[in-house]
């Protein structure tokens, strides 16, 4: 039998992590979806990295920067054009605290 | 004569500018064959038709007062919908952003207009890029053109299958993992993948941005070089945006490979290669060969693991990435949102992301998390770095890198969709460029049962006229790309 990477139980602690709601049909069939992927991740043990540098990135950029500047920016009716719900010059948040 | 949708980019400009058509008639006929075949294809998601034609009225009189006009004047060009455009919906084909207008334009959509490309419209995609065959739209599949029982590709699904079927002559699409040159591959046109950093990224909707690029997508090389040059260049709104020398790519196309030393990886030719395809590319390296270039056998040990180094760092990237639908300053939010915020976000993303891409977020948010950090995605960034200096030894030895760009032909619409596992394994192939950063293209290089076969052609970092030359050299001494598909 296959190892087990993921219980049930895990799925739903990490999309919740994610802030990702599932039903009870999905975590099940995301777990055994995830164990087989993970299963198939271990292939990248077989690797020896012992002393190698990991590649973030393969361009050798740096802190690309600009100057501090005040540019033309959004006009406040357009930045908030897309948001399903507002008021005055708000974007409405649900309830936080 | 072939119809004014037919043509090519270069031929449309030839004829606009010869005064044998008008951008309108070019821009028209082009919608025509849309409205005539889009209910079979479901090549886009949205189409400007009137905007566009008013774009190509105005070339029109800027040619008709002498006026000088821009490297595409008149060309028809398709856009994938995970590229903002300014005023025009961009979905990513996913409900989270079904109502989202881009209120500024992406950087390669600014040199399009600037160069007098027009706008036709947003092709359909899996959703968020995600995936290898366009059925994870919320939009429904793109289909395939020459067998609408099967998958495009993908993600680019939409902007391959286009092309084919004079639905436009140019699109953009978006490559990850191969999203550009699998579909390429899939519908028998040629897609060009850039090396990382040479197209701005700017208004690209980000999946995994350490490996994403912009491309082109045309109807035969010399269209793919043109739109390479309009699109590439430096960009200072994108941190990731190479400083390189600009290049006028038509101008670098030679019809010859004589003296080109060409490396063919055994592993790309590995477990789960249909024998069909390994034929069909094998003759186009014999073609290659015959033609004035040496093949030589060669082995990139580390290849056999960046499939699984690429869907760690992909995912991984992803959760990220797509940290933002909250559903507030813009996405799909839920109407009864009283709860706290923790349950309207999970609500919201649980209904505005399909499956795959909860999927991806949730297994990439696992191999971010602490104590599977270093076991996952450091361990696939250092496979990574194994990976390029792998590449980099065997670009002291060979010129390009030639192999199958899709290991097997075009599946049936709904075959691996159930089973993630083995549509990843669709992209085996075209992952590794992505992770070295390297400009790779997929040309078409036969059929085989009447489903198109591509050849993908690599080549060192910024090195793109190399896969160019080489795909124009075997596209000009072959007769594939003058088959189409019969669709009516």
């Amino acid at each position: 039998m296959k190892r087990k990477h993921l219980s049930k139980k895990e799925v739903e602690h990490i999309a919740w992590l994610a802030h990702i709601e599932l039903s009870d049909k999905e975590k099940t069939l995301f777990t055994e979806q995830f164990n087989e992927i993970l299963d198939y991740f271990k292939k990248i043990d077989e690797v020896d990295t012992e002393g190698v540098e990991p590649t973030y990135h393969v361009l050798d950029l740096k802190n690309v920067s600009r100057k501090d500047k005040t540019e033309p920016s959004l006009p406040t009716e357009e930045a908030l054009r897309n948001a399903p719900k507002k008021e005055k010059k708000f974007i409405k948040a649900p309830r936080i605290v | 004569m072939p119809k004014l949708q037919e043509l090519t980019a270069r031929e449309t400009i030839q004829k606009i500018q010869g005064n044998e058509a008008t951008a309108e008639e070019c821009v028209h006929a082009v919608f025509e064959t849309i409205h005539r075949l889009e209910d079979k294809i479901n090549a886009y998601v949205t189409l400007t038709e009137e905007e566009a034609l008013k774009k190509a009225k105005q070339i029109d009189r800027k040619l008709s007062e002498g006026k000088p006009v821009g490297k595409l004047a008149g060309v028809a060009v398709a856009v994938k919908d995970a590229i903002c455009t300014q005023g025009i919906a961009t979905t990513c084909s996913s409900r989270m952003l079904k109502n989202f207008v881009p209120p500024y334009d992406a950087t390669v959509i600014e040199r399009i207009k600037r160069e007098d490309g027009v706008i036709i419209g947003k092709t359909n995609m899996d959703e968020f890029a995600m995936g290898s065959s366009t059925e994870t739209s919320h939009f429904g599949p793109t289909r395939n053109p020459w067998d609408m029982s099967r998958v495009p590709g993908g993600s680019s699904g939409g902007s391959a299958a286009c092309i084919v079927t004079d639905e436009a002559v140019l699109a953009l699409g978006t490559d990850t993992g191969g999203s550009i040159r699998c579909p390429a591959s899939y519908c028998s046109v040629v897609g060009l993948k850039p090396t990382y950093g040479l197209v701005s990224r700017y208004g690209l909707i980000a999946y995994a941005n350490s490996l994403e690029q912009i491309g082109p997508m045309a109807k035969d090389v010399y269209d793919c070089a043109l739109f390479l040059t309009v699109i590439a260049g430096h960009d200072p709104k994108d941190g990731t945006s190479v400083k390189a020398v600009p290049k006028d790519y038509t101008e670098l196309l030679k019809n010859s490979v004589e003296g080109f030393r060409i490396g063919v990886p055994r592993e790309f030719f590995g477990e789960g290669t249909s024998d069909a395809v390994e034929k069909q590319v094998w003759k186009g390296i014999h073609k290659l060969e015959e033609l004035g270039a040496t093949y030589e056998e060669t082995s990139l040990p580390t290849l056999e693991h960046s499939l699984a180094a690429y869907y760690i760092v992909a995912m991984s990237e992803a959760s990220s990435n797509l940290a933002r639908y909250d559903g507030l300053r813009y996405g799909y939010r839920v109407e009864k949102d009283d709860g706290d915020w923790a349950t309207v976000y999970s609500r919201n993303r649980r209904i505005g992301f399909g499956t795959e891409v909860r999927r991806r977020i949730i297994l990439g948010t696992y191999a971010l998390s602490a104590g599977y950090y270093s076991k996952y995605y450091l361990k696939a960034l250092k496979v990574r770095t194994l990976i390029r200096n792998n590449f980099e030894e065997a670009f002291k030895k060979f010129d390009v890198l030639v192999g199958p760009t899709m290991p097997f032909p075009p599946f049936k619409i709904g075959e691996k969709i159930e089973d993630p596992l083995a549509l990843y394994m669709s992209d085996v192939d075209t992952v590794a460029a992505n992770l070295a950063g390297l400009p790779a293209i997929s040309v078409p290089c036969g059929f085989t049962d009447g489903l198109p076969v591509g050849m993908q052609i690599m080549a060192p970092p910024l090195r793109e006229e190399l896969t160019l030359q080489a795909a124009y050299t075997f596209e000009q001494n072959t007769s594939y790309r003058n088959r189409k598909p019969a669709v009516k």
